[in-house]
């Protein structure tokens, strides 16, 4: 017979865990966090995902925004020309590049590429042992493995958004000039007179917050893989979903504390 | 009867996940000098007695003593300088992926003594030696290795920075008999030339009189005999006796999920 309360019950249970999970993952980022700042430092690490995440994500992201600064160009130019007006088009490219589409994309696509690689590396370690092997040779896993992780996360992914922002913005330039039959000199001038430095800045922020959320993500999700391969497997999906989510969700809240007064 | 201290001490260790306890009061004691072999069966706790004695896990109860002081007492500063005096081989050697064969070897003289790169190559490639294998192997990555040579590398790691205590998980599984005895006459000899004391755990037990002094056994989560390793062939208590010689009839009952 079914308890009319078993639901509540399982909802109950299902809430529990998540709290728990939230109450793990903060404790493991604090005391990553906590490692970047005091010695020893690994600074060959750093260098290490610095070049992982940063120099090797490159072209993935360089295409990415190029690619949606043209489509968003071509876009915005058919829609707004219902409404003749088709001189905002450099504008709405601009703001869009720098303010959303530049860090979220930058992000999803390191999401993807450097999340996954990092949980799987990571969660390699846990289960062969390794992880256990730093210990006894006196070094902090975390300090050793996670906090020059999101430090890279933090510096690299702002400056990858800074090459797609120029991107981006080229692209849309690129197609209103060579195809929309805009001016360069028309163009350029309506893109710098109406973005603002907090849009960039805006943009910047969102993308080291983003950096910090997927390495934290694939740093916890590998650290804290059971069970094999099976286990390496899962842990490398829930680091690049829970990313992935993790970005969009913290893209509406930045944007309504950067941007609604 | 002797009124030396331990080198290593535990008293009434106790370690459960969820529902089932796998420590339930461990006592042992191992003497400065001595190679301690522990043996038991798959899922009887030697595992998990050696990680808790590493730190790597927290017991429930209990006291686990190095040199007479009491780890589960010390502070994280502390406890980091007492396991800077034990060298772990893991069961699968566990060499670091992402370093060549050399920076394995001295990672632990990095992180213990502060030691610059050339001075952790060149001891590294002592190290090397000491176990068999050519300087120029600490130029290849783990993953160019055989069984056996990783099994090599993983001791040269364990005895880079000269530890008191050697602790080694199944030394020789996985290896052939030849290769096994070959690990084991490695490990002697390192004891030896350094001094150290070693716990040792196997269910080889052709290893375990190779490489102990003395041997305990540990079946359900306590010691339930202690003696010269010598004597494990013949040690008269019913347990150690099945588990000596194999057989399946006898005191020991393995558990079988349906």
């Amino acid at each position: 017979m079914i308890n009319p309360l078993d639901p509540l019950a399982a909802l109950g249970r299902w809430m529990l865990g998540a709290c728990e999970t939230v109450g793990k993952i903060t404790t493991f980022a604090l005391a990553g966090l906590s490692h970047i700042v005091r010695p020893p430092f690994y600074g060959r690490l750093f260098g290490r995902a610095m070049l992982e995440i940063g120099y090797f994500s490159l072209p993935v992201v360089a295409l990415t925004a190029l690619f949606t600064g043209m489509v968003l160009a071509l876009q915005s130019s058919t829609g707004l020309s219902r409404f003749s007006a088709e001189t905002a088009m450099p504008t709405l490219v601009v703001l869009s590049i720098t303010r959303e589409l530049g860090p979220v994309l930058a992000g999803l696509m390191v999401a993807g590429r450097v999340g996954a690689a990092m949980a799987a590396e990571i969660g390699t370690m846990r289960v062969t042992d390794q992880i256990d092997a730093l210990t006894t040779l006196s070094t902090n896993p975390m300090k050793y493995l996670v906090a020059p992780r999101l430090l890279a996360g933090i510096i690299a992914l702002p400056l990858l958004v800074v090459v797609a922002d120029i991107l981006g913005v080229f692209g849309g330039f690129f197609v209103a000039t060579v195809k929309l039959g805009f001016s360069a000199a028309t163009y350029l001038s309506t893109t710098l007179t109406y973005m603002q430095t907090q849009d960039v800045v805006s943009g910047l922020t969102k993308a080291a917050v983003f950096g910090f959320l997927i390495t934290l993500m694939g740093c916890y999700h590998g650290y804290n893989s059971r069970g094999g391969a099976q286990g390496v497997g899962a842990a490398t999906t829930l680091a690049v979903v829970s990313a992935s989510v993790l970005i969009l969700a913290f893209d509406y809240l930045l944007s309504e504390l950067f941007f609604v007064r | 009867m002797t009124d030396a201290v331990p080198k290593i001490r535990v008293r009434g260790l106790k370690k459960a996940f969820g529902e089932k306890a796998v420590l339930d009061g461990v006592d042992l004691d191992v003497m400065p000098g001595t190679s301690m072999v522990v043996i038991g069966g798959s899922g009887t706790g030697k595992s998990v007695l050696l990680k808790c004695i590493l730190g790597l896990l927290d017991p429930d109860e209990g006291t686990i003593e190095i040199d007479g002081q009491n780890l589960l007492g010390m502070d994280s500063t502390a406890r980091t300088a007492a396991r800077a005096k034990i060298g772990m081989l893991f069961q699968n050697g566990a060499l670091f992926d992402s370093l060549p064969v050399w920076e394995n070897v001295a990672f632990g003289l990095f992180a213990q003594h502060r030691a610059s790169r050339a001075d952790g190559f060149r001891r590294a490639g002592e190290v090397l030696e000491q176990v068999g294998l050519s300087p120029s192997v600490g130029l290849l990555s783990p993953a160019e290795l055989s069984g056996g040579m990783q099994k090599r590398v993983g001791l040269a790691r364990a005895i880079a920075a000269q530890p008191d205590i050697l602790f080694l998980d199944e030394p020789t599984t996985g290896l052939d008999p030849i290769m096994g005895a070959v690990i084991d006459g490695l490990i002697v000899d390192c004891v030896k030339k350094l001094g150290s004391t070693a716990v040792a755990i196997t269910h080889d037990m052709a290893s375990a009189r190779r490489i102990g002094d003395r041997a305990a056994m540990l079946n359900k989560g306590r010691i339930v005999w202690s003696g010269p390793a010598e004597h494990l062939l013949d040690s008269g208590n019913p347990m150690v006796d099945q588990f000596a010689h194999g057989r399946r009839d006898g005191p020991i009952q393995m558990e079988l999920r349906r």
